[in-house]
């Protein structure tokens, strides 16, 4: 029942209300549509001027030769974002390939596993971790975490050199560093959005896999994680969309070397860090200046691809699959 | 012919093994916020000082570096003027899509533009408040400390809006048309009736983008820039503390990496309290 239609309903009443009575209400109604008009207007324009602002650089390299040119190279003036498109997107997946099982595995853990009076406390810490703002993560992980995972570092560098783009000399700041930065920054999302889908999964599903002899892993294995699988990815994309925006965290442990490394263990440059650290230098040079606009263009259509990809995830997530896949459960 | 045949032997190791690595990766994922606060209480207490919350930034390199009152000054007076602009006009928003906005192509299109907004990274808001006002030198300064309250009250209006949504939509329709059938107008009953019932929550959304808005740093650096003085002078430059730990991050002097310390130290507690505040006012909530 919507109020709306009992102001309708109502019309005589209000009818006999002199007209100045009535004011307030159109005021409120127009103002309140003002409000969200305004808004929308303002990210328009916003939009339209982020793209104006970044036509000397695009016009001078093109749209494509901009994003896909592998030379950002201040003192020639000569601006290719593709190391720093490359750092934005190996140090993403880093934290996804780590944050996300952690993140699936902690919600699995809370909200199926552990003691009840212990449920609350968890999912607080866990929240806790969205809490520390980002450059106190860069703090950290430029004072604590990089002298302490070096020696860490190098040993994974070493041993598992067989693999591609893994080897070489480690020197400290790293891919690998900011990509671990941004896993612990993205788990907090990632869970609780992983723990709401969970929820939605029918109890009968569970009760029914315990009731047919299911341990509680192959409950997890048959019932939970293949009805909330859409649902998880959607959530893997959000903690994606945050990793790729992520600011000065990354900009502290990247090591800001504009080209791009040849292994995980190398320093690079992403996107946001480079507008967070040239924007000083930059502001009176028309050329860098509308580069770090455009680089932050760039940032924005990833973010809402990434994020668009994500909604639709997540929608399709919590309406459950159309037809859950039942493999079989193996004994 | 037993009801249950037993678990096999290796069902239950695969059982028992699956809920010990769910229960690591647990540990897994807390233990950075173990380590995060134990480094923070161990290199920053040390750095407070009465001096330390008292004087300036000095800028010197040798003898006192000073400390960051004009930081803590420039975050509450930043972050309040966000404060001021985001919440009202994000209430605002979800009083719109609750109140007019059920249906309609105009309320959805609202909807989905906020949910955009969510998922804009703070810089690209640092971004735009810099192209508009900072380059056009808006106001007679480039870099001012109101420049930096806008971003950050862009980042802060989706929060709030969506919080808001959420707690409006659940006042009952009852107590709505209860109070319409009495004969008071639509913007009465929402001023009077409904965001009054909605207030814990309103409160609690509030308080989450304000300690989300509070440890931006991005948006700040080119809209508020960083400066070593107190001001309480909005169009002016101001100092705030996570642009001040990110200045000090990067300088090779042991007093100003331990001033870093101490400055994320007092960021973090006041986060906290603002999100222990956030909790405990939504669980006196009567919604929700």
């Amino acid at each position: 029942m919507q109020a709306g239609t009992l102001t309708q309903r109502a019309g005589r009443s209000f009818g006999e209300r002199p007209a100045r009575a009535r004011v307030p209400d159109v005021v409120m109604r127009w103002g309140l549509t003002a409000l969200a008009a305004a808004v929308l207007a303002l990210l328009a324009y916003f939009f339209a001027r982020l793209i104006g602002e970044s036509q000397t650089a695009l016009s001078r390299f093109g749209a494509l030769g901009f994003v896909f040119d592998n030379d950002w190279d201040v003192s020639s003036s000569h601006y290719g974002a593709l190391p720093l498109v490359v750092g934005t997107l190996v140090t993403s997946a880093i934290a996804l390939v780590i944050g996300v099982p952690v993140a699936v595995a902690t919600a699995l853990y809370i909200t199926e596993l552990c003691p009840r009076r212990a449920r609350g406390p968890l999912t607080i810490l866990v929240e806790l971790l969205a809490a520390v703002p980002s450059v106190v993560y860069g703090l950290w992980g430029f004072f604590v975490l990089i002298p302490k995972l070096r020696p860490v570092q190098q040993w994974l560098a070493d041993t598992f050199s067989f693999l591609p783009f893994v080897g070489g000399h480690v020197a400290g700041p790293s891919y690998f560093i900011a990509g671990l930065i941004l896993a612990i920054m993205i788990v907090p999302i990632v869970s609780a959005i992983t723990r709401e889908v969970m929820a939605t999964v029918p109890s009968d599903h569970k009760e029914a896999a315990l009731a047919l002899g299911a341990t509680r892993w192959e409950m997890i294995r048959t019932a939970i994680l293949p009805y909330s699988r859409a649902g998880i990815s959607g959530a893997a994309m959000l903690g994606l969309g945050r990793a790729v925006g992520e600011t000065i965290a990354v900009t502290i442990v990247i090591g800001n070397a504009p080209r791009i490394g040849q292994q995980v263990f190398d320093q690079g440059y992403s996107l946001a860090a480079v507008i967070a650290n040239e924007f000083g230098e930059a502001a009176s040079i028309p050329l860098h200046r509308s580069a770090l606009i455009a680089a932050g263009l760039v940032l924005f259509v990833l973010t809402l691809i990434v994020n668009g990809f994500a909604r639709y995830f997540v929608v399709r997530g919590q309406q459950g699959p159309k037809a859950a896949p039942a493999p079989g459960m193996a004994g | 012919m037993s009801a249950l045949a037993p678990v096999s032997h290796r069902r239950r190791r695969v059982d028992r093994a699956a809920r010990g690595l769910l229960a690591a990766a647990t540990g897994l994922a807390v233990l950075p916020l173990v380590f995060v606060v134990f480094y923070l209480l161990q290199k920053g207490v040390g750095a407070w000082s009465v001096g330390f919350f008292t004087t300036d930034p000095s800028g010197k390199f040798f003898g006192d570096a000073g400390g960051v009152r004009s930081a803590i000054f420039g975050t509450l007076e930043m972050v309040t003027l966000a404060t001021v602009i985001a919440v009202p006009a994000g209430i605002g928003v979800a009083l719109y899509l609750v109140e007019y906005g059920k249906a309609g192509r105009f309320a959805a299109a609202v909807r989905y533009f906020i949910d955009v907004m969510t998922g804009v990274p703070s810089i690209v808001f640092g971004l735009f408040v810099y192209i508009v006002l900072v380059i056009a030198n808006t106001g007679g300064a480039s870099f001012a400390g109101w420049k930096g309250s806008l971003a950050l009250a862009l980042l802060m209006l989706p929060i709030v809006t969506r919080a808001a949504e959420v707690v409006l939509a659940l006042v009952p329709d009852s107590l709505r048309e209860a109070a319409l059938a009495l004969g008071a107008p639509r913007w009465r009953v929402m001023l009077r009736i409904v965001l009054p019932t909605a207030r814990p929550g309103l409160v609690t959304g509030a308080l989450l983008a304000i300690a989300r808005a509070a440890g931006e740093t991005a948006p700040l650096l080119f809209t508020a820039f960083y400066i070593k003085r107190a001001t309480g002078d909005l169009n002016r430059p101001m100092n705030s503390l996570p642009a001040q730990i990110f200045t000090d991050v990067g300088q090779a002097q042991d007093r100003l990496q331990a001033r870093a310390w101490g400055a994320a130290l007092t960021l973090v507690l006041m986060i906290l309290i603002l999100t222990t505040l956030a909790r405990v006012v939504s669980r006196r909530s009567r919604l929700a």
